[in-house]
């Protein structure tokens, strides 16, 4: 430790591998599960950003209608009138890139994408994904998908700007709003590539937990984290090729003169010749993805939860099973609740009723994960590390984003709520910010292991605390403006008496925006000096059980220098009675810890002598 | 000269937070802090996690019982007290929830913070627990449903043959509105290839149906009588929104909806209840439809039968407004048209001076 110390003060820059490939093989086109996560990391942090500072722009149109903000028009040019206000069209098309950049590019692939890829291998105990050409590709596909769609941020009829739900005839007609133009176009192109890479990196996913888990690592010994990302890649894998059909169906709507979701549209002084399509044929299609997009971004969130609400707490998660049960229970109904986002679509009321049931359903297991998340605190030994408390942040935003689902789940309760900033408050909360959550949990709990070295615990508690108590603030009182009847996607409500008598409560909401986004600064800076002049970290410092703390400080390529470790038990082995440590790894087998065995596990130990016990020994305390 | 102080300022700051991250690590590293396990640090953390949640709380009871009036709609519609009523037992369910379970959240944190030398409870699971725990939110949440069902299937079920028809079409970025009229109660037929700068709603004046309906500025409703909006949209997806009467339906090109419901309390009515003698009911745009989406608004008048039958008697039909749309009425159905849309006969009496 008094190493580490040092290399503080001096900046060590001590960081080469043992692998030894050029810097193109290495940094860029590497095939390494580990280096793909960090890129897709960094692509992600790099949208978070992008997508916040859209969401700064629009919070001070709606907080500061009045105010004259041609100061930005270094960043922004003409978007900006020459009443010094921002351009309406140009608002819609913010709204649009910061839900599409958020949902897509920060929460599936940031989120989902850096830690399938950097955890799943590690966690089952393989040397790398199934296939690592497939895996590089997938992020390369992912790449190209940004390049497109951050050079549609520039062009000059604006970025895409029918919302991120895209609905047509809006986002199919030009003469509709301008960013229907190439901006749209652009956009359909990204998401095409982002497709390809969603499904690339899902059937590895997929083929790598499934083919390529380490002797003894059964499904039932799987730690929740994989559980979920596995059950994330197929809905994943189910459900992006519907988006795909919907947007190739919008592509041949808006360039080869079909009629898929267009019909009887007088527009711009003419009637189209489009007759017969259904705009609502859009809407199915795209909620079929929609719907099952939000456990696509939330449930590798609470994965990581799980694990780190456990190793945190010094327990055992409470109730394995029924978390794995409520998560496949999820993932199923995920493909069952979609045309809720439809209730006021003028489809037939009796599937509003089937939807409204089914959706209620879905709260259950919810709940169940709620409760066992709140006994697998009870009677721990807590330690607030930050990963640990944006996890609990993270339950927090559960709960009161999940329970205003039960609101809008209800047919009846939504046709007053649809599309209401009720809506807004409820999404951000239990699919953004708890999503967003989770990736801040991920990213400080398994830093130590992708860079070697310890971010600074300081600097994220300040993080954390700035950054929940902003959320909040910007979220929850959206609540009570969409009960008062505020719709969405509101350039201004200057035109509204009754509409209008919140402006104070919007000015608060816009100045926590600007806060919460503020504080990520700190995260930034964190995350990168401690890339660089961290203090050094020790090969388990968290004091958990699961493979990925058996390797060295930082893997190399093939993740353990010798065999890779055999799995004996399951990774919850927290302060079990009798053992000497509060935690025994996954790769201790029975035989060695008799003092803590319960009567079932002795009898493993039998089976252990069968197949030969073969520990390996990791010395925890060897540097690279 | 002002911005580059500013700036001066910013860079200044930014130094100094940096040099007190900088002495902060050092005077770690001497005292070896950075070693234990668990620092004070959490017991900070304990702490403040509990005292977010009384502060949470607080200002969320505090706002919610102060500002109640505010941020409530007052009911305009006969079905609205239904929703209400769901969307009231949905917030008594899950406000216990809310508050049950964070409060757990944030007390166990405190209560169990790590102590040196302690160790968890041991207790990964407990069959009875969970059933419990899954069995109670299934049986509540089957309560809500049949609430939510009954409501649902009240308000979508058909609405009543005597119902006021009235029709509104979204266009960008307004509403039109068109009743059907004071002489045969039908509405005409259209279509989209028919529309024009005046004739925004694309009558076919081959259909007699169409002679008497008029298009006026603003929507009046009959207080008490079931009203039958027919919706309709022109160019993209619009949502009819009339959030005093928890009217919400989409307006969607090709495919023509509806919403039926009861006005209870004439815009006089409202006004006194409010104490603003400025009240309007209005209609609003729920669905992004492009640039003037936020500005998509129609004033709604409602008052008793008699001053809306009134009202309606007085209106001047659409082809009376437009009269050189009889030519495009075939000619045996002309003399129909005059009647039917009240346009006097000037042509013949001119010709026989």
């Amino acid at each position: 430790m008094a190493t580490a110390d040092i290399h503080i003060t001096e900046g060590g820059h001590d960081h080469d591998h043992d692998h030894h490939g050029n810097f193109w093989t290495t940094y860029v086109f590497s095939t390494d599960h580990k280096m793909i996560a960090k890129q897709y990391l960094l692509t992600g942090i790099f949208w978070a950003l992008i997508g916040g500072t859209l969401s700064v722009i629009f919070r001070l149109q709606l907080g500061f209608p009045d105010a004259d903000i041609s100061w930005l028009e270094p960043l922004l040019g003409k978007w900006i009138t020459e009443q010094g206000k921002l351009d309406p069209e140009f608002y819609l098309a913010l709204v649009t890139m910061h839900g599409t950049i958020m949902v897509f590019f920060v929460l599936t692939a940031g989120l989902s994408g850096t830690f399938s890829n950097f955890l799943i291998p590690l966690q089952i105990g393989a040397r790398d994904m199934a296939s690592g050409f497939m895996n590089m590709l997938s992020y390369w596909a992912f790449f190209l998908s940004s390049v497109v769609m951050f050079i549609s941020l520039f062009i000059e009829t604006g970025p895409a700007s029918g919302g991120w739900v895209i609905y047509p005839p809006l986002s199919a007609l030009p003469q509709a709003v301008s960013g229907s133009g190439l901006g749209m176009t652009l956009w359909l192109v990204a998401m095409a590539l982002f497709i390809v890479s969603q499904l690339l990196g899902g059937v590895n996913y997929i083929a790598t937990v499934i083919n390529m888990r380490t002797h003894g690592m059964s499904f039932s010994k799987l730690p929740l984290t994989i559980w979920a990302f596995f059950l994330t890649a197929v809905i994943g894998l189910l459900s992006f090729p519907v988006l795909l059909s919907a947007a190739l169906l919008l592509i041949f709507d808006r360039s080869f003169g079909t009629s898929f979701y267009l019909s009887d549209i007088y527009i711009g002084g003419e009637a189209l010749p489009n007759q017969g399509g259904s705009p609502v044929l859009f809407q199915h299609l795209f909620w079929f993805l929609g719907h099952p997009e939000v456990y696509i971004v939330l449930l590798p969130a609470l994965g990581i939860t799980s694990e780190v609400v456990a190793t945190n707490s010094r327990k055992p998660i409470f109730g394995y099973k029924a978390m794995v049960g409520s998560m496949l229970f999820i993932a199923i109904l995920s493909f069952v609740v979609w045309a809720h986002h439809m209730f006021v679509s003028g489809m037939n009321p009796f599937l509003g009723s089937v939807f409204m049931l089914l959706t209620l359903i879905i709260a259950v297991p919810s709940a169940v994960k709620v409760f066992n998340y709140l006994t697998t605190l009870w009677r721990g030994n807590l330690r607030f590390t930050p990963a640990m408390l944006f996890a609990i942040g993270l339950v927090s935003f559960f709960i009161s984003g999940g329970l205003t689902g039960i609101f809008l789940g209800n047919s009846a309760i939504d046709i007053q709520l649809h599309d209401t900033y009720f809506v807004v408050a409820h999404f951000h909360l239990v699919m953004g910010s708890a999503s967003f959550f989770g990736m801040m949990c991920g990213i400080y709990h398994w830093f130590p292991k992708m860079f070697g070295r310890m971010m600074d615990n300081r600097l994220g508690y300040i993080h954390f605390w700035l950054t929940f108590a902003g959320v909040y603030m910007v979220f929850f009182p959206m609540h009570y403006i969409g009960i008062a009847g505020y719709p969405r996607r509101y350039y201004s409500f200057t035109n509204f008496d009754t509409l209008n008598s919140f402006s104070d409560l919007n000015m608060f909401v816009s100045i926590a925006a600007i806060i919460t986004f503020s504080a990520q600064v700190i995260f930034i800076f964190n995350f990168f000096h401690s890339i660089w002049r961290g203090r050094k970290a020790t090969a388990n410092p968290w004091e958990s059980n699961t493979l990925e703390w058996t390797t060295p400080v930082v893997p190399g390529h093939g993740n353990w220098p010798g065999e890779i470790p055999k799995v004996y038990r399951w990774p919850y082995d927290y302060s079990k009675p009798g053992s000497k440590e509060d935690f025994i790894p996954q790769h201790i087998p029975f035989s060695m810890t008799p003092e803590s065995n319960l009567p079932h596990e002795n009898e493993m130990i039998k089976l252990e002598k069968e197949e030969g016990v073969n520990v390996v020994v990791v010395d925890d305390r060897k540097g690279h | 000269m002002f911005k580059v102080i500013i700036a001066i300022g910013v860079v200044l700051l930014v130094i100094i937070l940096l040099t007190l991250f900088r002495i902060g690590n050092l005077v770690n590293v001497v005292k070896g802090t950075s070693k234990e396990k668990v620092g004070s640090s959490n017991k900070i953390n304990a702490g403040l996690l509990l005292l977010f949640m009384f502060v949470a709380f607080g200002l969320f009871f505090w706002y919610s019982i102060v500002y109640f009036d505010d941020y409530t709609l007052p009911q305009a519609s006969a079905h609205a007290g239904s929703i209400d009523f769901a969307f009231w037992l949905t917030m008594g369910l899950t406000g216990i929830v809310f508050v049950i379970t964070n409060v757990l959240l944030f007390v166990f944190s405190f209560k169990y913070q790590y102590k040196e030398g302690g160790r968890g409870k041991f207790y990964p699971d407990n069959t009875k627990l969970e059933i419990l725990w899954t069995i109670v939110p299934a049986i509540t949440l089957a309560g809500l449903v049949l609430t939510g069902l009954s409501a649902w299937s009240n308000i979508t079920s058909k609405a009543s043959d005597d119902a006021e028809v009235v029709e509104v079409m979204g266009y960008q970025f307004a509403w039109g509105v068109r009743y059907p009229g004071n002489k045969d109660a039908e509405l005409g037929a259209y279509d989209y290839r028919l529309i024009d700068a005046s004739n925004q709603f694309g009558i076919d004046l081959s259909d007699e149906n169409s002679y008497d309906d008029f298009i006026p500025m603003e929507m009046h409703l009959p207080k008490d009588k079931e009203v039958l909006l027919k919706i309709r949209a022109r160019d993209v997806i619009h949502s009819v929104f009339m959030p005093h009467f928890r009217v919400k339906m989409d307006a969607v090109p090709g495919m023509p909806t509806h919403f039926k419901f009861t006005p209870t309390k004439t815009t006089q009515e409202m006004r006194d209840e409010l104490g603003d003698p400025e009240f309007d009911y209005f209609i609003t745009c729920t669905e992004i439809c492009g640039r003037g989406h936020f500005s998509m608004k129609l004033k709604v008048v409602v008052e008793e039968q008699e001053a809306y039958e009134a009202w309606k008697a007085e209106q001047a039909t659409w082809l009376k407004l437009n009269e050189d749309y009889l030519e495009k009425v075939p000619a045996e159905k002309r003399e129909l048209a005059r009647i039917k849309a009240g346009i006097e006969d000037n042509t013949e009496t001119e010709a026989s001076l």
